[in-house]
């Protein structure tokens, strides 16, 4: 047996007692990815392999915690992909305008970027005091940061151009507040964001919504773990409700491939088939 | 490095039956692929991934440019998508592109890994895992140190290594950070590997 084979023996095993003490189940992420977060996660807390990262995360909860942050990859920025932004401006609002109110899920929110830039677009056009936004991730140290909503004000400079890129029109800093570096958003963008824990490998749907907007967490679930998500999402959804996902996910190999319609292809947004 | 060594090699990785080319470039790796990949010939037992470190644009016209130089199809590489033998993946930009024990391809977001997202080092290193000693991994000219690390675990695996000679390459320092880090099989200038390429597609293997 080479060592490669004892490492994917080690990394089924870490899975497997991750879901069995903590309940988290990264048994249906895709493994090329996790393989080398958790090798490079033992390396930074000098463990020699695999099985005594285990060892480690079985016997010391605190360990866990900072092992999380290995497992999850909080990579967002706000307006991320200016062209989605606008794509749902121009062909997504015109229709949410219609419901008296609305309910949205970003699914994996992490830090909260994505959020704040949401309820930025719907103030702009008029539809954030009549939404609340569902904001659900698994890393509670994510969880923490998006429910305080401040943020270095170089992310937020930063952004400026996908701001403007994105059909904003008016100005980043109206949003927030600032000091000491740092810039916190208005109370009436954060009142209409509830904050909190939810796993798409294990829960279930928590309510009826009329956009899902769930980008850049599928490229880590295999076919199954994409499935499930993908089904919570059409559970979730009003009829014609819509479905945002990332640049490169795809509902083409999935089994909601015709339970949806595509609305812009290149932005990936969908729409729930009525039936 | 003489054509006889390079025959040598070409028929050990016939014996064995290759399961998977890789091939990584920076600075200048397009034009490199422009004179390699038309190469290619009409033995298609296995496929071959190419990442190139490019700027994030949309659309990405890497598929199409090289398509244009090989006899192959040459695709961006999907989430989620089955490898096949006979076709040329291109890395997207800016996502880390990882394969699975089941031959798909995954994505993922992580940091730059050697200031590169995606990383030539990601992709060998994951293609290593999963190919083992059926791997050939070809490291081509580049202006960084994106990939040594990984042509060293390809070597580890049991797998094939090719480098480019670095006087022949537009930029040296990539190739020379393999060359400290590992004895690669071959050390071999561009069209030498183009040779390489075409004995083991040639059709008859």
């Amino acid at each position: 047996m080479s060592s490669s084979d004892i490492v994917d023996i080690e990394l089924e095993l870490v899975l497997e007692a991750i879901y069995r003490r903590y309940h988290y189940d990264f048994r249906r992420y895709s493994r090329g990815s996790l393989r080398r977060r958790l090798q490079q996660a033992a390396e930074r807390y000098e463990l020699r392999s695999l099985s005594a990262l285990q060892e480690r995360l079985l016997h010391d909860p605190s360990f866990f915690g900072a092992l999380l942050q290995y497992m999850t990859v909080p990579t967002t920025e706000f307006f991320r992909d200016p062209s989605y932004f606008l794509a749902l401006r121009k062909q997504v609002i015109p229709i949410l305008r219609t419901y008296p109110s609305l309910k949205v899920w970003v699914a994996g929110c992490s830090t909260g970027e994505e959020v704040y830039s949401l309820a930025m677009l719907f103030h702009e056009e008029n539809l954030l005091s009549k939404t609340i936004f569902y904001a659900t991730d698994i890393n509670p140290e994510s969880l923490e940061k998006a429910r305080r909503g401040i943020y270095p004000l170089e992310s937020i400079r930063r952004a400026r151009d996908n701001y403007r890129l994105a059909g904003g029109r008016g100005s980043l800093t109206d949003y927030v507040t600032v000091a000491y570096n740092a810039s916190s958003f208005k109370p009436e963008l954060l009142r209409q964001a509830v904050f909190s824990d939810h796993s798409l490998a294990t829960d279930q749907v928590f309510a009826e919504v009329h956009f899902v907007s769930c980008r850049n967490v599928l490229i880590y679930f295999d076919h199954e773990l994409q499935n499930r998500a993908l089904g919570l999402f059409h559970d979730s959804l009003v009829r014609q409700g819509f479905l945002g996902l990332g640049p490169k996910e795809t509902l083409q190999f999935s089994s909601f491939k015709s339970a949806f319609e595509t609305v812009n292809a290149p932005e990936r947004i969908f729409r729930k088939v009525s039936v | 490095m003489t054509a006889a060594a390079v025959d040598t090699v070409v028929a050990r990785m016939r014996r064995r039956g290759l399961a998977c080319v890789v091939i990584g470039a920076s600075a200048g790796g397009v034009e490199a692929l422009v004179k390699l990949l038309p190469s290619l010939g009409d033995g298609r037992a296995f496929p071959v991934l190419v990442i190139v470190h490019l700027p994030p644009e949309e659309p990405n016209l890497l598929p199409d440019i090289l398509g244009y130089h090989c006899r192959w199809p040459v695709r961006e590489a999907c989430q989620g998508e089955t490898v096949a033998a006979g076709t040329v993946y291109i890395a997207p930009p800016g996502y880390h592109l990882y394969l699975e024990r089941d031959h798909s391809f995954s994505f993922g977001l992580e940091a730059p890994v050697h200031f590169s997202r995606p990383s030539i080092s990601v992709l060998i290193d994951s293609a290593a895992w999963v190919y083992r000693a059926e791997l050939l991994a070809v490291l081509l000219t580049g202006a960084n140190e994106d990939g040594a690390d990984a042509m060293k675990a390809v070597q580890e695996s049991g797998g094939f290594t090719v480098v480019q000679e670095p006087a022949s390459a537009d930029s040296p320092q990539m190739p020379q950070a393999a060359l400290k880090l590992l004895e690669p099989d071959l050390v071999l200038e561009l069209d030498e590997i183009a040779r390489l390429l075409a004995l083991l597609t040639s059709g008859d293997a």
